[in-house]
Protein backbone atom coordinates (compact mmCIF):
# COMPACT_ATOMS: atom_id res chain seq x y z
CA UNK A 1 0.00 0.00 0.00
CA UNK A 2 1.71 3.46 -0.92
CA UNK A 3 1.42 5.71 1.94
CA UNK A 4 -0.03 9.28 2.00
CA UNK A 5 1.96 11.90 3.30
CA UNK A 6 0.88 15.42 4.11
CA UNK A 7 3.59 17.71 5.64
CA UNK A 8 0.93 19.89 6.44
CA UNK A 9 -2.73 19.66 6.95
CA UNK A 10 -4.59 21.36 4.48
CA UNK A 11 -7.12 23.91 5.70
CA UNK A 12 -8.15 26.34 3.22
CA UNK A 13 -11.59 25.55 2.62
CA UNK A 14 -12.30 26.79 -1.78
CA UNK A 15 -16.45 26.55 -1.29
CA UNK A 16 -17.31 27.51 2.24
CA UNK A 17 -19.56 24.28 3.35
CA UNK A 18 -16.74 22.04 2.43
CA UNK A 19 -13.98 20.86 3.59
CA UNK A 20 -10.42 21.80 1.59
CA UNK A 21 -10.67 20.03 -1.46
CA UNK A 22 -7.33 18.36 -1.05
CA UNK A 23 -8.52 16.87 2.48
CA UNK A 24 -11.41 15.24 0.16
CA UNK A 25 -8.53 14.14 -2.22
CA UNK A 26 -6.74 12.84 0.42
CA UNK A 27 -9.52 10.85 1.97
CA UNK A 28 -10.34 9.07 -1.55
CA UNK A 29 -6.66 8.35 -1.83
CA UNK A 30 -6.81 6.96 1.58
CA UNK A 31 -8.67 6.92 4.85
CA UNK A 32 -5.90 6.65 6.82
CA UNK A 33 -2.74 8.80 5.88
CA UNK A 34 0.24 10.23 7.38
CA UNK A 35 0.51 14.02 8.51
CA UNK A 36 3.29 15.90 10.07
CA UNK A 37 3.41 17.44 13.14
CA UNK A 38 5.88 20.87 13.99
CA UNK A 39 8.49 18.72 15.87
CA UNK A 40 8.52 16.32 12.92
CA UNK A 41 6.60 13.63 14.06
CA UNK A 42 5.45 11.77 11.65
CA UNK A 43 1.66 11.83 12.93
CA UNK A 44 -1.81 10.08 10.88
CA UNK A 45 -4.49 12.20 9.27
CA UNK A 46 -8.05 10.03 9.58
CA UNK A 47 -10.44 11.59 6.92
CA UNK A 48 -12.60 7.68 6.81
CA UNK A 49 -15.82 7.59 8.91
CA UNK A 50 -15.39 4.40 10.32
CA UNK A 51 -12.05 4.77 10.84
CA UNK A 52 -12.69 8.06 12.77
CA UNK A 53 -15.53 6.53 13.90
CA UNK A 54 -12.89 3.77 15.25
CA UNK A 55 -10.35 5.70 16.81
CA UNK A 56 -12.46 8.07 18.76
CA UNK A 57 -14.21 4.39 20.46
CA UNK A 58 -10.92 3.01 21.06
CA UNK A 59 -9.31 3.24 24.66
CA UNK A 60 -6.21 3.01 23.24
CA UNK A 61 -6.20 6.31 22.90
CA UNK A 62 -5.84 9.34 24.92
CA UNK A 63 -6.85 13.07 24.91
CA UNK A 64 -4.64 14.37 27.15
CA UNK A 65 -2.88 17.72 26.00
CA UNK A 66 0.50 16.87 27.33
CA UNK A 67 0.78 13.38 24.99
CA UNK A 68 -0.19 15.15 21.72
CA UNK A 69 2.45 16.38 19.53
CA UNK A 70 1.81 19.97 18.38
CA UNK A 71 -0.41 20.13 14.80
CA UNK A 72 0.58 23.17 13.57
CA UNK A 73 3.35 26.03 13.35
CA UNK A 74 1.23 28.26 11.72
CA UNK A 75 -1.03 28.86 14.56
CA UNK A 76 0.68 26.61 17.32
CA UNK A 77 3.85 28.37 17.14
CA UNK A 78 4.50 30.04 20.33
CA UNK A 79 3.15 27.12 22.39
CA UNK A 80 5.68 26.02 24.71
CA UNK A 81 7.55 22.55 24.22
CA UNK A 82 7.42 21.51 27.64
CA UNK A 83 4.30 19.31 27.92
CA UNK A 84 3.67 20.36 31.03
CA UNK A 85 2.50 23.52 30.37
CA UNK A 86 -0.50 22.25 28.41
CA UNK A 87 -1.70 20.04 31.76
CA UNK A 88 -5.36 20.12 31.44
CA UNK A 89 -6.90 21.76 34.76
CA UNK A 90 -8.86 20.03 37.61
CA UNK A 91 -12.77 19.85 35.75
CA UNK A 92 -11.83 20.25 32.35
CA UNK A 93 -12.86 16.37 31.48
CA UNK A 94 -13.15 16.94 27.97
CA UNK A 95 -9.09 17.13 28.10
CA UNK A 96 -9.10 14.08 30.76
CA UNK A 97 -8.62 10.36 30.45
CA UNK A 98 -10.87 7.71 32.36
CA UNK A 99 -11.11 7.42 35.07
CA UNK A 100 -11.06 11.54 35.89
CA UNK A 101 -12.89 12.20 32.75
CA UNK A 102 -15.57 9.32 33.93
CA UNK A 103 -16.20 10.56 37.56
CA UNK A 104 -16.77 14.35 36.41
CA UNK A 105 -18.51 12.94 33.26
CA UNK A 106 -20.78 11.10 35.39
CA UNK A 107 -21.53 14.22 37.37
CA UNK A 108 -23.08 15.85 34.61
CA UNK A 109 -24.71 13.20 32.54
CA UNK A 110 -27.94 13.27 34.45
CA UNK A 111 -28.64 17.29 33.89
CA UNK A 112 -28.27 16.58 29.76
CA UNK A 113 -30.46 13.50 29.31
CA UNK A 114 -33.15 13.58 26.35
CA UNK A 115 -35.77 13.34 28.42
CA UNK A 116 -34.76 16.23 30.78
CA UNK A 117 -33.70 18.53 27.49
CA UNK A 118 -37.19 17.68 25.95
CA UNK A 119 -38.94 18.85 28.95
CA UNK A 120 -36.76 22.65 27.91
CA UNK A 121 -38.36 22.24 24.75
CA UNK A 122 -41.51 24.99 25.36
CA UNK A 123 -38.68 27.08 27.34
CA UNK A 124 -36.33 27.06 24.26
CA UNK A 125 -39.36 27.87 21.94
CA UNK A 126 -40.23 31.26 23.95
CA UNK A 127 -36.96 32.20 24.43
CA UNK A 128 -36.58 31.88 20.19
CA UNK A 129 -40.02 33.44 19.74
CA UNK A 130 -39.07 36.32 21.90
CA UNK A 131 -35.85 36.80 19.95
CA UNK A 132 -37.12 36.52 16.50
CA UNK A 133 -40.11 39.18 17.84
CA UNK A 134 -36.23 41.53 18.42
CA UNK A 135 -35.33 40.20 14.90
CA UNK A 136 -38.60 42.15 13.44
CA UNK A 137 -38.13 45.30 15.26
CA UNK A 138 -35.09 45.69 13.14
CA UNK A 139 -36.53 47.23 10.10
CA UNK A 140 -36.10 44.95 7.65
CA UNK A 141 -32.64 44.03 7.76
CA UNK A 142 -29.80 42.45 10.46
CA UNK A 143 -26.70 40.93 10.97
CA UNK A 144 -28.50 36.98 11.73
CA UNK A 145 -25.35 35.59 14.23
CA UNK A 146 -25.65 38.92 16.14
CA UNK A 147 -29.18 39.32 16.35
CA UNK A 148 -30.45 35.49 17.02
CA UNK A 149 -28.14 32.84 15.91
CA UNK A 150 -25.48 33.75 19.04
CA UNK A 151 -28.22 35.16 21.68
CA UNK A 152 -30.28 32.51 21.40
CA UNK A 153 -27.91 29.53 22.70
CA UNK A 154 -25.82 31.54 24.89
CA UNK A 155 -29.48 32.62 26.62
CA UNK A 156 -30.39 29.10 27.35
CA UNK A 157 -27.35 28.11 27.95
CA UNK A 158 -26.70 30.85 30.84
CA UNK A 159 -30.30 30.59 32.32
CA UNK A 160 -29.68 26.66 32.63
CA UNK A 161 -26.00 27.43 34.32
CA UNK A 162 -27.20 30.20 36.62
CA UNK A 163 -25.16 32.74 34.78
CA UNK A 164 -26.19 36.18 34.13
CA UNK A 165 -26.70 36.79 30.43
CA UNK A 166 -26.26 41.11 31.20
CA UNK A 167 -22.78 39.20 31.98
CA UNK A 168 -22.08 38.05 28.55
CA UNK A 169 -19.17 40.63 27.73
CA UNK A 170 -17.15 38.42 30.60
CA UNK A 171 -17.12 36.07 28.52
CA UNK A 172 -18.14 36.00 25.15
CA UNK A 173 -14.82 37.58 23.65
CA UNK A 174 -12.76 35.52 25.76
CA UNK A 175 -14.29 32.62 24.18
CA UNK A 176 -13.40 33.94 20.59
CA UNK A 177 -10.31 34.17 21.68
CA UNK A 178 -9.53 30.87 22.86
CA UNK A 179 -11.03 29.59 19.46
CA UNK A 180 -9.04 31.84 17.39
CA UNK A 181 -6.49 30.21 15.61
CA UNK A 182 -4.53 33.09 15.12
CA UNK A 183 -4.73 33.85 19.37
CA UNK A 184 -0.83 33.97 20.93
CA UNK A 185 -0.63 31.23 23.97
CA UNK A 186 -0.42 34.13 25.96
CA UNK A 187 -3.22 35.38 24.93
CA UNK A 188 -5.40 32.49 25.71
CA UNK A 189 -4.05 31.71 28.86
CA UNK A 190 -4.81 35.31 29.47
CA UNK A 191 -8.54 35.34 28.28
CA UNK A 192 -9.00 31.59 30.41
CA UNK A 193 -7.37 33.26 33.39
CA UNK A 194 -10.62 36.01 33.44
CA UNK A 195 -13.28 33.14 32.24
CA UNK A 196 -11.74 31.39 35.15
CA UNK A 197 -12.18 34.31 37.30
CA UNK A 198 -15.38 34.76 36.35
CA UNK A 199 -16.01 31.32 36.96
CA UNK A 200 -14.93 31.24 40.87
CA UNK A 201 -17.15 34.28 41.53
CA UNK A 202 -20.07 32.39 39.96
CA UNK A 203 -19.73 29.38 42.23
CA UNK A 204 -18.94 31.26 45.66
CA UNK A 205 -22.51 33.34 44.94
CA UNK A 206 -23.67 29.83 44.05
CA UNK A 207 -22.49 28.03 47.20
CA UNK A 208 -24.07 30.96 49.88
CA UNK A 209 -27.22 31.28 47.45
CA UNK A 210 -28.09 28.60 45.55
CA UNK A 211 -30.76 28.76 43.07
CA UNK A 212 -32.37 26.79 40.36
CA UNK A 213 -29.78 25.52 37.98
CA UNK A 214 -27.24 23.77 36.78
CA UNK A 215 -24.38 24.60 38.81
CA UNK A 216 -25.97 24.99 42.17
CA UNK A 217 -26.81 21.33 41.35
CA UNK A 218 -23.46 20.10 40.89
CA UNK A 219 -22.51 22.03 44.20
CA UNK A 220 -25.18 20.44 46.03
CA UNK A 221 -23.36 16.95 45.31
CA UNK A 222 -20.76 17.89 47.16
CA UNK A 223 -18.70 16.00 44.69
CA UNK A 224 -16.68 18.33 42.71
CA UNK A 225 -13.87 20.64 44.03
CA UNK A 226 -14.35 23.91 43.98
CA UNK A 227 -11.88 23.98 41.05
CA UNK A 228 -13.30 21.19 39.53
CA UNK A 229 -16.33 22.78 39.49
CA UNK A 230 -15.36 26.17 38.02
CA UNK A 231 -13.41 24.61 35.51
CA UNK A 232 -16.81 22.65 34.42
CA UNK A 233 -19.52 25.13 34.47
CA UNK A 234 -16.74 27.08 32.08
CA UNK A 235 -16.69 24.70 29.83
CA UNK A 236 -20.56 23.77 29.86
CA UNK A 237 -20.39 27.87 29.12
CA UNK A 238 -18.19 27.50 26.02
CA UNK A 239 -19.54 24.53 24.91
CA UNK A 240 -22.80 25.52 25.25
CA UNK A 241 -23.01 28.92 23.34
CA UNK A 242 -20.50 28.95 20.53
CA UNK A 243 -21.05 25.77 18.79
CA UNK A 244 -24.56 25.86 18.81
CA UNK A 245 -24.62 29.35 17.39
CA UNK A 246 -21.99 28.47 14.92
CA UNK A 247 -24.71 25.82 13.28
CA UNK A 248 -27.90 28.06 12.99
CA UNK A 249 -25.73 30.90 11.40
CA UNK A 250 -23.78 28.54 8.87
CA UNK A 251 -27.30 26.65 8.57
CA UNK A 252 -29.26 29.81 7.93
CA UNK A 253 -26.82 30.67 5.56
CA UNK A 254 -26.45 27.27 3.81
CA UNK A 255 -30.14 26.54 3.51
CA UNK A 256 -30.27 30.37 1.81
CA UNK A 257 -28.08 28.90 -0.28
CA UNK A 258 -29.95 25.74 -1.04
CA UNK A 259 -34.04 27.36 -1.89
CA UNK A 260 -34.82 23.67 -2.64
CA UNK A 261 -33.87 22.31 0.60
CA UNK A 262 -35.08 25.29 2.48
CA UNK A 263 -38.35 24.23 0.58
CA UNK A 264 -38.75 21.02 2.24
CA UNK A 265 -38.13 22.27 5.69
CA UNK A 266 -40.85 24.89 4.72
CA UNK A 267 -43.45 22.12 3.29
CA UNK A 268 -42.79 19.62 5.93
CA UNK A 269 -42.36 21.15 8.76
CA UNK A 270 -42.26 17.46 10.26
CA UNK A 271 -38.76 17.07 7.98
CA UNK A 272 -36.91 19.52 10.63
CA UNK A 273 -35.17 16.51 12.80
CA UNK A 274 -33.69 14.69 10.46
CA UNK A 275 -32.64 18.22 8.17
CA UNK A 276 -30.58 19.11 11.48
CA UNK A 277 -29.16 15.77 11.33
CA UNK A 278 -28.06 16.53 7.70
CA UNK A 279 -27.26 20.33 8.14
CA UNK A 280 -24.68 18.69 10.91
CA UNK A 281 -23.41 16.16 8.86
CA UNK A 282 -22.86 18.52 6.07
CA UNK A 283 -21.59 21.42 7.74
CA UNK A 284 -19.46 19.41 10.98
CA UNK A 285 -18.76 23.37 11.99
CA UNK A 286 -15.16 21.53 14.08
CA UNK A 287 -13.04 23.35 11.57
CA UNK A 288 -10.84 20.36 11.54
CA UNK A 289 -9.74 17.69 14.48
CA UNK A 290 -9.87 16.63 17.25
CA UNK A 291 -6.70 14.86 17.84
CA UNK A 292 -5.97 11.81 19.66
CA UNK A 293 -2.82 10.05 20.70
CA UNK A 294 -2.55 6.19 20.77
CA UNK A 295 -1.27 5.09 24.24
CA UNK A 296 -0.59 1.30 23.12
CA UNK A 297 0.17 -0.06 19.73
CA UNK A 298 -3.23 -0.37 17.88
CA UNK A 299 -4.05 -1.39 14.27
CA UNK A 300 -6.91 0.51 12.70
CA UNK A 301 -8.23 -0.53 9.29
CA UNK A 302 -4.42 -2.61 8.70
CA UNK A 303 -2.42 0.68 9.52
CA UNK A 304 -0.29 -0.03 12.76
CA UNK A 305 -0.54 3.18 14.79
CA UNK A 306 2.74 2.74 17.13
CA UNK A 307 2.16 4.15 21.35
CA UNK A 308 2.94 8.12 21.09
CA UNK A 309 1.84 8.66 17.53
CA UNK A 310 -0.64 11.75 16.71
CA UNK A 311 -3.80 11.23 15.25
CA UNK A 312 -5.53 13.88 13.30
CA UNK A 313 -9.57 12.82 13.01
CA UNK A 314 -11.02 14.94 10.10
CA UNK A 315 -14.16 15.11 11.27
CA UNK A 316 -15.75 17.11 8.35
CA UNK A 317 -14.08 15.27 5.72
CA UNK A 318 -15.28 11.93 7.77
CA UNK A 319 -19.14 13.04 7.21
CA UNK A 320 -18.71 13.50 3.59
CA UNK A 321 -17.35 9.77 3.24
CA UNK A 322 -18.97 7.99 0.11
CA UNK A 323 -18.28 4.45 2.07
CA UNK A 324 -20.63 5.76 4.75
CA UNK A 325 -23.06 8.44 3.14
CA UNK A 326 -24.80 7.05 0.03
CA UNK A 327 -25.31 9.08 -3.03
CA UNK A 328 -23.56 12.04 -2.86
CA UNK A 329 -22.40 13.15 0.23
CA UNK A 330 -21.25 16.62 -1.11
CA UNK A 331 -24.87 17.16 -1.71
CA UNK A 332 -27.00 18.25 1.33
CA UNK A 333 -30.18 16.17 0.88
CA UNK A 334 -32.34 16.55 3.63
CA UNK A 335 -34.39 13.48 3.49
CA UNK A 336 -30.94 11.64 3.29
CA UNK A 337 -30.82 9.54 6.54
CA UNK A 338 -27.90 11.49 8.07
CA UNK A 339 -27.97 9.52 11.35
CA UNK A 340 -24.39 8.28 12.20
CA UNK A 341 -22.60 11.49 11.63
CA UNK A 342 -19.63 12.14 13.96
CA UNK A 343 -20.45 16.20 13.93
CA UNK A 344 -21.01 15.42 17.80
CA UNK A 345 -17.61 13.34 17.45
CA UNK A 346 -17.88 9.91 18.86
CA UNK A 347 -16.34 7.99 21.88
CA UNK A 348 -16.65 8.70 25.88
CA UNK A 349 -16.06 12.30 24.53
CA UNK A 350 -18.97 12.70 22.61
CA UNK A 351 -20.77 15.88 23.25
CA UNK A 352 -22.48 15.79 26.57
CA UNK A 353 -24.70 18.33 25.48
CA UNK A 354 -25.92 17.12 22.13
CA UNK A 355 -29.66 16.97 22.96
CA UNK A 356 -29.85 20.04 24.05
CA UNK A 357 -28.18 21.67 20.67
CA UNK A 358 -30.51 19.29 18.93
CA UNK A 359 -33.66 21.55 20.46
CA UNK A 360 -32.35 24.43 20.45
CA UNK A 361 -31.30 23.89 16.50
CA UNK A 362 -34.88 22.45 15.75
CA UNK A 363 -36.80 25.04 17.14
CA UNK A 364 -34.33 28.12 15.99
CA UNK A 365 -34.40 26.48 12.41
CA UNK A 366 -38.30 25.98 12.37
CA UNK A 367 -39.32 29.18 13.82
CA UNK A 368 -37.24 31.58 11.97
CA UNK A 369 -38.14 29.77 8.40
CA UNK A 370 -41.90 30.37 9.79
CA UNK A 371 -41.44 33.85 11.23
CA UNK A 372 -39.04 34.59 7.88
CA UNK A 373 -40.69 32.81 5.58
CA UNK A 374 -38.88 35.58 2.65
CA UNK A 375 -36.03 35.81 4.72
CA UNK A 376 -33.01 36.21 2.21
CA UNK A 377 -28.67 37.21 2.35
CA UNK A 378 -28.31 41.11 2.55
CA UNK A 379 -24.67 40.69 0.65
CA UNK A 380 -23.48 38.73 -2.45
CA UNK A 381 -22.49 35.27 -0.82
CA UNK A 382 -18.80 35.76 -1.89
CA UNK A 383 -19.14 38.27 0.85
CA UNK A 384 -20.15 36.91 3.87
CA UNK A 385 -17.35 36.35 6.16
CA UNK A 386 -16.42 32.57 7.08
CA UNK A 387 -15.09 31.57 10.20
CA UNK A 388 -11.79 30.29 8.34
CA UNK A 389 -9.62 31.74 11.65
CA UNK A 390 -11.77 30.10 13.97
CA UNK A 391 -11.41 26.17 15.47
CA UNK A 392 -15.26 26.45 15.17
CA UNK A 393 -16.23 26.81 12.07
CA UNK A 394 -18.97 29.15 10.66
CA UNK A 395 -19.85 32.97 10.20
CA UNK A 396 -18.51 35.75 11.34
CA UNK A 397 -22.09 37.30 10.64
CA UNK A 398 -24.92 36.96 8.60
CA UNK A 399 -26.83 39.70 6.93
CA UNK A 400 -29.86 39.02 5.94
CA UNK A 401 -32.79 40.85 4.78
CA UNK A 402 -36.93 40.32 4.40
CA UNK A 403 -40.24 42.09 3.53
CA UNK A 404 -40.73 44.32 7.02
CA UNK B 1 -33.17 -10.92 19.40
CA UNK B 2 -31.83 -10.05 23.42
CA UNK B 3 -30.13 -6.98 24.06
CA UNK B 4 -27.60 -6.04 26.69
CA UNK B 5 -26.15 -2.84 28.00
CA UNK B 6 -23.49 -2.05 30.13
CA UNK B 7 -23.91 0.70 32.28
CA UNK B 8 -20.11 0.98 33.28
CA UNK B 9 -19.25 1.58 29.77
CA UNK B 10 -22.03 4.47 29.02
CA UNK B 11 -21.44 7.81 28.71
CA UNK B 12 -24.89 9.37 28.84
CA UNK B 13 -25.05 10.59 25.37
CA UNK B 14 -29.08 9.99 24.77
CA UNK B 15 -28.41 8.34 21.23
CA UNK B 16 -30.11 5.31 22.31
CA UNK B 17 -33.18 7.07 23.41
CA UNK B 18 -33.28 9.01 20.95
CA UNK B 19 -33.56 6.09 18.35
CA UNK B 20 -35.99 4.20 20.16
CA UNK B 21 -37.56 5.33 23.92
CA UNK B 22 -39.73 2.26 23.98
CA UNK B 23 -36.15 0.10 24.46
CA UNK B 24 -33.97 2.44 26.01
CA UNK B 25 -34.40 5.07 28.83
CA UNK B 26 -31.76 7.22 30.88
CA UNK B 27 -30.78 7.06 34.52
CA UNK B 28 -32.24 10.51 36.10
CA UNK B 29 -29.23 10.06 39.05
CA UNK B 30 -26.73 10.08 35.99
CA UNK B 31 -27.95 10.02 32.91
CA UNK B 32 -26.65 6.17 31.89
CA UNK B 33 -28.50 3.79 30.28
CA UNK B 34 -31.84 1.92 31.77
CA UNK B 35 -32.74 -1.12 29.55
CA UNK B 36 -36.59 -1.32 29.45
CA UNK B 37 -37.25 -4.24 26.98
CA UNK B 38 -34.50 -7.45 26.82
CA UNK B 39 -36.17 -9.38 24.17
CA UNK B 40 -37.63 -6.49 21.81
CA UNK B 41 -40.40 -7.53 19.47
CA UNK B 42 -39.96 -7.72 15.75
CA UNK B 43 -40.64 -4.33 15.18
CA UNK B 44 -38.19 -3.24 17.41
CA UNK B 45 -35.28 -4.89 15.72
CA UNK B 46 -33.98 -2.54 13.59
CA UNK B 47 -33.48 0.45 16.33
CA UNK B 48 -32.19 -1.55 18.61
CA UNK B 49 -29.00 -2.55 15.94
CA UNK B 50 -29.16 1.03 14.95
CA UNK B 51 -29.07 1.90 18.71
CA UNK B 52 -26.41 -0.10 19.52
CA UNK B 53 -24.25 0.63 15.91
CA UNK B 54 -24.87 4.85 17.41
CA UNK B 55 -24.14 4.29 20.43
CA UNK B 56 -20.72 6.58 20.88
CA UNK B 57 -19.02 3.68 23.97
CA UNK B 58 -20.15 0.79 22.87
CA UNK B 59 -22.42 -0.07 25.83
CA UNK B 60 -24.79 -1.58 23.84
CA UNK B 61 -24.73 -5.42 22.60
CA UNK B 62 -26.86 -7.06 20.50
CA UNK B 63 -26.90 -11.14 20.43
Amino acid sequence: MTEVISEELPITRQKPFDPPAEVTEIREKARISRLRFTDGHLGWLVTGHHQVREVLGSPKFSNDPRKHHLLDKRFQGDVPDDPEARKPQPGLFLSQDPPDHTRLRKMLQGQFTVRRMNQLSEWIGTIVDDQLKHVRSLNGKADLVTEFALPVPSLVICALLGVDYDERHRFQEDTATLLRLGSSFEEVRAALERIQGFMRELITRKKANPGDDMISDLLATGEPTDEEASNMAMLLLLAGHETTANMLGLGTFTLLRHPDQLKILKDEPESIDNAVEELMRYLSIVHFGPVRTAVEDVEIDGHLIKAGDTVLLHLPAANRDPDKFAGDPDELDLRRPASGHVAFGHGIHQCLGQQLARIEMRIGFSKLFQEFPDLRLDVAPEEVPLRADMGIYGVHSLPVAWSA
Amino acid sequence: MRISVDQSKCCGSGMCVLTDPDLFDQSEEDGTVVLLQEHPDAAHEATAKEAASLCPASAITIS
